[in-house]
Parts: C-alpha cells; structure tokens; sequence
C-alpha cells in the first residue's frame, strides 16, 4: 500500500519485502480476535498456526474443533467468524447459510492409512488394489487367505483368519475422503453405500474417532482399518500399500498427499476431493481440508482481518505442516487459492489488499 | 390440597411402629410470614423443575419434528440406518441401550449395595471416610477417562474371557458371537457398571447410616445376628431410599455415552449374543451430532433422544409400580 | 435348636463374605482405575502444568491453567443456579407432601437423570447461546446446572426423607415455625447427606465435556468473561485424549488427575467446613 505509487527502486525493496512478509498478514483494521470452529483433522497444526500468528500479528484466533459439520453449523448460524471442514458443503447448507455465499479455502492435505492387524505382516508389505480394499469393506471378502488377496502378495503368508472390519462409529471428515475413495473406484460401493462423513457399514466394528479405530486394529487379531496417517504412525500400527490410478503400490505419506493435490484439473473453486488422484506419484487416499468463510462480509474490519488470516495461513502458515505430518499446499493449488482468498469482499470491496 | 394429615402416612410406609404422631393442620403450618413466603420459595422452585422438564420437551419436539413428520412411529420399529440414502429408524440401538443399561445394573446393584452394607455397618467408624472419600472420586472421574482406561486395561481381559467362555460354552447363544472384538455389549455392560457402582454405593451408605441405631441394636439385643439385623431392619427401613440411588446410577446408565462410546463396539446391527458390537442412543446421538450435515440427519438424531426421553419415563413409570407393589399400596414418592 | 443355630451362624458369615466381596470388587476397581490415572497422569503434574496455557502440538510444555479456572468458575456459577432449585424443591416434596405438585416433580427429576449430556448440551445451545449470538460461559453454567439439579433433588429428598419426624414435631411444638423448623433443625440434621450429593453432583458436570461443545466453546487463550467462550478441562481432556500424540495423551491423565483432586479437596473442605455446624 504505502508502495503503491513507486514502482522503480522500490522493486529490489518490495522484493526483500516480498522474501521476508514479516508482518503481511496480520489484520490491518484494527481486529484482535477471531473464532473459528470444526475439523479435528487439522487442529494441531490450526492451533500451532494460531500460536504463532499470536506472537506475530499480536491477534488471538480461538478455534475449537467440534468437527465439520459443527463448523457448517456455527459458520450457517454465523455463531463464528469462519468454519472448517474436511468436507464440502452440500446445496441445502449452502441455502441456509444466513450470510450468502460460502468460500472453500483449503490449507492443507492429509493421507489416510489403511491399516491391519495381522501376525508376522510388518509395514507396507501388504499389497491392496482398490477393488479388494472395496469389497473387503463390503464384507464380500470375509477371510485373509482369500485368494484375490493372496495373489496381490505372492511373496507374504497369508493367514486363515476372519477379516474383522473396523470403521469409525462418529461422523468425520476422515469417514468422508475414505469412502468417497471406495465410491470412485467401486460401482458396488458407490450404489450400495455411498459416501458421506457417516454412512450405513456393511460390517463390523466402530471405533470411536481415530484414537479408538487405531486401538481396535491393535487389539483385535485379523483387523483392518483407516486412520489419518498421523495417527498410524503415532501408534506405530501396520500399514498396507495401495495401488493408485497410475499402476504404482504407494504408501501413506505426506508427499504422496501433495502430489495427489498437485493436477493440472483443479476447480477455481478448490472444491475437489483429491481422492483415486490421476497424479502419478499421488497417494490415492488423500484429501484436502477447507477453511470457511462468508464470500461477502458483513463487516469490513472483519473481512480484512479474515482474509489476512487465510493468506498467512496458506503462505507463512505452511512452513508448520509438514513436522505435524501434514501436506503443504503446492504448485497449482497455491495459485487457485490465493485468487480464491481475494474474493472475499466487504462491502463491495476486495478485503485483501 | 392442604389439611390432610401426613406424618402418619410417613411413619405407616417407613413399616415401623408407628409413633404417637399427631396431625398437623397444614393451615397451621402456614399461619405466619415467614412460613408463607418460604412455602411460597419453595414452590416456586419446585415448580421450576417441571417447567425445565417441559421446556426440554417442547424443545426436543422441535428439533425432532421434521425426523417425525417422516418417519413418524415406523422410526421406533426399522432398522436402518442410513445417512446417505437419508433412511434413519432406531430399533437396534434402543434394544442396545436396554440390554446394557440392564445388564450393567444387575452386575452393579448387588455390589453397590452389598459394599455401601458394608461401609456402613461391618467397619469401624474411623474407617468409613477412607473407604467413602475414594468411592465418591470415581464417581467424579469424567466418561473419556473411564472410555479410555476401559479401552486400554480392561477390553483386553474381556476378549480373554469371551473367547474362553465361546471355546467352552459357545453352543449357547449368547456365547456364540465374535469373541476376538473385545467390544462389544459386554465391554460396554461391565464399564457401565463400574461407572454406577459408586453413585449407588455413596447415596446407599447415607441412606443406611441414617438407620436409627436403636432399632438395630433392638433387634441384636433379641439374639438376631448382624445380618439378620440388616436385612430385617435396617434394609426394609431404607428400601425406598436404597431404590432412589439405585434410580440416579440407572439414569447415569442410560444416559451415558462417552465411555460405553470407547468400547461397545458400536455397530448398527440387531444383536444376537453378549460379543456383538452395538451402539447404544446416547452414544449415538453424541457420535454423530457434530458431523450431521443435512437437516434430517441432526432432526433424527433429536427423534433419537426424545425416544431415549420417552423410554426413561416409561422405566421410571415401571420403576414406581414396582415401589407400589412393595410398599403394599402405598405410593411411596411422598412417604 | 442348635442345629437351626448353627445354621444362622452359617448365614451370618456368609452374608459377612459376600458384603466383603462387594467391597473388594468396588475397592479393586477404585484402585484400578484411580491407578491407572495417578501413573500415567503424576508425572507430567507440575506447577507449570497448573499455570501455564496449553501449547499447540510438538511444542513441550503448556499447561491447563485457563481451563482450570474456567471449569471453577462455570461449576460455581451453575451451582448458584443448581443448588436452591435442587433443595429448595426437595424441601417442598418432602415438607408440603400435600401439594400434589410434588410426586410430579419427583417424577421429572428421576427422568431428567437419564438425559444424555449431549441433550442438554443442544439444549443449553438453543436456548441460550442461539439467541444471544455467540458461545458463553455462561450457557455452559446453564447445561451443568441442568445436568445438576436432578442428582441435587433426589439425593437431597432421600436425605430429607429420613430426617425422623419426631425432631420436627418436637421444633414445631416448641413454637418454632414450620420454616424455621425446616431451615433451622432439618436440613442441619440431613446435611451430611444432603453434601454427598451434592458433592456427587458437582463432580458428574465438572467431568462432562459434550455440553461444553456447543456452550462454553472452549478457549486457547485466557478468559474470565462469562459472555465469552471460557476454556474447560474435560474439554480439554477430550481433545488431548483423542488426539495422536503420546504427549498429548499424558497430559489427558494428567489433567484428569487434577480434576479428580479439585474434587477431593472441594469434598473435603466442605464437609470440615459443615463439621462445625451440624450436630452429628
């Protein structure tokens, strides 16, 4: 701004400027606090995040995770200033939301495991296609030595042990990415059960948010299960290796989540769901996770402060992702996000300057 | 309304000899200032209870109205349940709930009481704080505690024991069920139990140590032993309160949904045997509320808890028969 | 005669055994669970731990301090609601049984102990932090002091219940009137009971953390304004105890740890305080 008419001499300075954005970022009309509200996905790197833009821009942003339908929830009441979700809000929500429009900024991308429980089978050397993990969970393969299974891995000793399918009993945005994974490679699936943050399971055990689906599968002989990769390494359970659209075997990992999120295919919108990724070196079960926020803000302090918000989450804010085991946002998903963010609006005028 | 004659009503339903009690005029009771407006207090926060109860009510009901516009009464009998097709229905998780809230009371009645009879009349004085003071702490440890210590230490040693009990009893039905989940109805009977054990126990202890000693040592006095002094006297005495407590730790049984969440496996199916996994309703509305994300969706899992409301009425409705019957006829809410 | 001697003899010791059991059963599992929250909780309990704001993940450190004071300040303000709605209405039961009122109001207490908390939490959520706009401590006082008022009644009416009639007889026949008979002689003598339950009460909301989603909010940062989200510790027990870290986890027993303490030391207290008073 103080900038704006200098445009010689001033680029080497903008540039340093640009290097460092020290304080680029931080609200500029004068808000002190913002409350935020949903996914648990990302609310350890949220409240790192929040931390430091504390120590940086001397503004405290309280952010509960009552998880994404909660944040849907308090964002359509506008009990909050922003939402977050792991999944995309559907037409009706969207009718109901009491300010308008709402933008879908994504922050980062995470991997789920999937994850076993089976005697003298380490880590990764259990090999699954999509159809198999599908029809698994479909409970249409009951037993570990079943043939389909056994022929994925020539090399392992399978066990004739009952398959004891372990899903999360609470709706979640992690329930979400996973069977929207199962429903894209799955016609089975997508017509029997379909997608959605809870659905009706064919079969066995809920777990109680990850921590408990985590447990299940170490405690139960013969289980199978999926949890945020955090958490499967957190425990230090066994996970198996999913072929992606590509033909490759790949396992959880955070770069596999950023290349399933890095495709030339991505909506100006950002609202994808970034599983079964055409990206060669893409994790197929990945997801993006959103933050929300009224296009039109009622309030120009607020606009302002919530849009420097978003850009430092997305910018300054990356550099905590990935010691947390989250995915940075990279390449064409940075572009489309930052012309997101300029769309918040208030009163007419672009929030961000 | 007032002048009826209660304090031999009192003594009647207590089944002791009844005292030399006079009536006593209620327009006497109320003659004086201070009497009034105390009454006048009183009521007022009496009445306030059941304003609050019908104010949850009439707010259950809007939430839950567009689920009953739907569903109506087919909710209570189908067993379906399905977010994404946008089916709901509830009978698995009622018949869950029940069956656990019953088993879990069965194994913690008879604890709760036996240990609160023995709190109060088997020890030393000196000894009762320190058994009671630690009773009342369990009662305070939050449900996620208790989910996850029953989760951690105690399912392991139940799928121990329901494998051992399907390998040598599995003919029997309700033996012949997954053995190897660990969760399941069991697991989450017995944390549920351990959870009202110490709210029956703490209530229990005060309710017999009130017991007056004279009629206890009466009876020794005659030659009848301890127990038989307990169980003739201070037992028959105390019934009615002894039935209170054990109300407030079925409430807590039903109601609870964090620890038996953790590890009642959680599974929308009919059950078939004590393995199964199974959700009961509070667990579920507490499960899925957060991520309900349609109208419908949030609207049914309401209709889940004014069912769970209604069944709660319809136990307690159950419960005062059965105080009628004992006590011989005498409705004994009100002594 | 001897033999039918022998034979009460015989159920006297085996009553004795099974009592015993009971008590062992329930002792056993005190010890277990209580254990299990000491060992694992002890050790990450320091005086940092007690004062500090709890720190995002990977940073070491932080504490529960905000939710400490905020869990106080929310269960004291509940109980300023709870306690003279539960006692005032269980004085009214028992003392004017004559007003039909009271069966019915029994009746809707026992059914009220079994709402889920999640039930009073959206309860609270509609009608208090809907229409002000915004989460407040104090819509969290609101679902704790819902949570409380059932368990405060009935336990405070079988406490009045066995207050023997003829000490009230004998005050009203002194001349004292009904209510200061009531104030003054019953509620004294049923005190101790009346404390349990109470006591029973306050640790049953200071332990539930799916009201305080949709009330209090919670808070990562200091706050005592009861119009405002306000940090709790069963919140943020639930929170460190589902997440994946280890650290995390240790520090969910830890915080559990120092609830379970807060209610030893208010149960303590409060009947030393009343020790005084009541004539036991």
């Amino acid at each position: 701004m103080k900038y704006k008419g200098s445009l010689l001499g001033v680029a080497g300075l903008t540039l340093f400027m640009g290097a460092t954005l020290a304080t680029a970022g931080c609200p500029t009309k004068g808000i002190k606090e913002l409350t935020g509200a949903g996914a648990t996905f990302p609310y350890p790197l949220y409240s790192k995040m929040f931390n430091e833009y504390d120590k940086t821009c001397q503004v405290k942003v309280n952010y509960q995770s009552i998880g994404s339908g909660g944040g849907i929830q308090q964002l359509k009441e506008q009990t909050v200033d922003f939402g977050a979700s792991d999944g995309i809000m559907d037409e009706k929500q969207r009718t109901e939301a009491k300010g308008g429009t709402v933008l879908h900024i994504p922050t980062v991308a995470g991997a789920e495991a999937v994850v076993f429980n089976l005697p003298g089978i380490k880590r990764s050397q259990l090999k699954l296609t999509p159809d198999v993990l599908a029809d698994i969970y479909l409970k249409k393969i009951s037993n570990w030595n079943d043939k389909r299974i056994q022929s994925l891995n020539p090399g392992v000793k399978l066990p004739d042990l009952t398959i004891a399918v372990v899903h999360r009993s609470d709706g979640s945005g992690t329930t979400f990415i996973f069977t929207n994974y199962l429903a894209k490679v799955s016609p089975a699936w997508k017509d029997k059960v379909g997608f959605a943050t809870s659905v009706n399971w064919p079969g066995d055990v809920g777990g109680k948010g990850n921590e408990g689906v985590a447990n299940s599968v170490k405690q139960i002989p013969g289980a199978i299960g999926y949890v945020e990769l955090a958490y499967a390494k957190q425990n230090n359970i066994d996970w198996a290796q999913i072929r992606n659209k590509a033909g490759k075997y790949l396992d959880p990992t955070l770069e596999g989540a950023a290349a399933a999120a890095d495709i030339a295919s991505l909506p100006d919108n950002m609202e994808v769901v970034i599983t079964d990724s055409p990206n060669p070196a893409a994790y197929p079960i990945s997801g993006f996770t959103w933050l929300l926020a009224y296009e039109n803000q009622a309030d120009a302090a607020k606009g302002d402060a919530i849009a420097q918000l978003f850009w430092w989450m997305t910018h300054e804010g990356q550099q905590y992702a990935m010691p947390l085991e989250y995915a940075p946002l990279k390449g064409a998903a940075i572009k489309k996000t930052e012309a997101l963010i300029k769309k918040i609006k208030a009163n007419g005028a672009v929030a961000l300057k | 309304m007032q002048g009826e004659p209660q304090a031999t009503v009192e003594s009647l339903n207590r089944g002791l000899p009844s005292a030399e009690v006079r009536p006593v005029s209620a327009r006497r009771q109320v003659i004086n200032l201070g009497d009034r407006i105390f009454y006048f207090i009183t009521r007022s926060l009496g009445l306030s209870v059941i304003a609050l109860a019908l104010l949850l009510v009439w707010n259950l009901f809007n939430g839950a109205w567009e689920s009953i516009r739907q569903f109506g009464l087919g909710f209570l009998i189908g067993t379906t349940w399905d977010p994404v097709t946008r089916v709901f229905s509830t009978l698995p998780t009622i018949i869950g709930t029940l069956v656990k809230g019953f088993i879990a009371l069965t194994l913690a009645i008879p604890i709760s009481i036996g240990s609160a009879i023995f709190i109060s009349f088997y020890i030393p004085k000196w000894l009762r704080p320190i058994l009671s003071y630690p009773i009342e702490l369990l009662a305070g440890i939050p449900s996620i505690i208790f989910g996850m210590w029953a989760l951690f230490a105690m399912v392991p040693v139940i799928r121990v024991i329901q494998i051992w009990l399907k390998a040598n009893f599995g003919w029997f039905f309700l033996f012949d069920g997954p053995a190897v989940y660990g969760v399941g109805v069991l697991s989450g009977s017995v944390i549920l139990a351990i959870m009202i054990t110490p709210i029956i126990t703490a209530i229990s202890k005060e309710i017999l140590l009130t017991v007056p000693r004279e009629q206890i040592e009466g009876m020794l006095a005659l030659g009848a032993t301890k127990w038989e002094a307990i169980w003739q006297v201070a037992l028959p005495y105390s019934r009615i309160g002894l039935f209170g407590a054990v109300i407030l730790g079925l409430g807590r049984a039903i109601g609870e949904t964090m620890a038996v969440t953790m590890v009642g496996g959680n599974s929308f199916a009919m059950i078939h045997s004590l393995f199964d996994p199974v959700h009961s309703m509070a667990s579920q509305i507490a499960s899925e509320f957060t991520e309900a994300t349609y109208s419908l969706y949030t609207s049914s899992l309401i209709y889940v808890g004014l069912v769970l409301f209604a069944i709660t009425i319809f136990i307690s409705l159950l419960a005062q028969l059965l105080i009628w019957r004992l006590s011989k006829g005498k409705l004994a809410i009100l002594d | 005669m001897n033999r039918h001697y022998r034979y009460r003899k015989f159920v006297e010791w085996a009553n004795w055994v099974g009592m015993l059991c009971c008590i062992s059963i329930t002792v056993f599992f005190l010890v277990a669970i209580l254990g299990y929250v000491i060992i694992n909780g002890a050790s990450s309990i320091n005086w940092d731990f007690l004062t500090a704001l709890p720190v995002p993940a990977g940073e070491s450190g932080g504490g529960i301090a905000n939710a400490l004071v905020g869990s106080l300040l929310i269960v004291i303000v509940a109980s300023v609601m709870a306690l003279p709605i539960g006692i005032g209405a269980a004085v009214f039961i028992n003392e004017f049984p004559s007003h039909g009122a009271g069966r019915s109001i029994r009746f809707l207490a026992e059914v009220l102990t079994g709402v889920p908390s999640i039930v009073v939490g959206l309860f609270a959520y509609s009608m208090v932090v809907k229409p002000w706009g915004g989460f407040s401590a104090f819509a969290g006082s609101v679902s704790y002091a819902f949570i409380m008022v059932p368990i405060i009644l009935i336990s405070a009416h079988e406490a009045l219940r066995l207050v023997p009639d003829s000490l009230r007889e004998a005050s009203l026949a002194l001349g004292v009137p009904k209510w200061r008979t009531i104030v003054g002689v019953v509620l004294p003598v049923s005190s101790r009971a009346l404390i349990t339950g109470v006591v029973l009460a306050t640790s049953r909301a200071l332990g539930e953390a799916a009201p305080m989603m949709f009330t209090a909010f919670g808070n990562s940062f200091w706050n005592l304004n009861m119009a405002k989200p306000m940090a709790t510790v069963p919140l943020l027990i639930y929170t460190y105890a589902t997440g994946p870290y280890e650290d995390w986890h240790r520090k969910a027993w830890a915080a559990s740890f120092v609830l379970l303490m807060v209610v030893l030391v208010t149960s303590v207290l409060t009947r030393a305080f009343l020790r005084g008073k009541s004539n036991e």
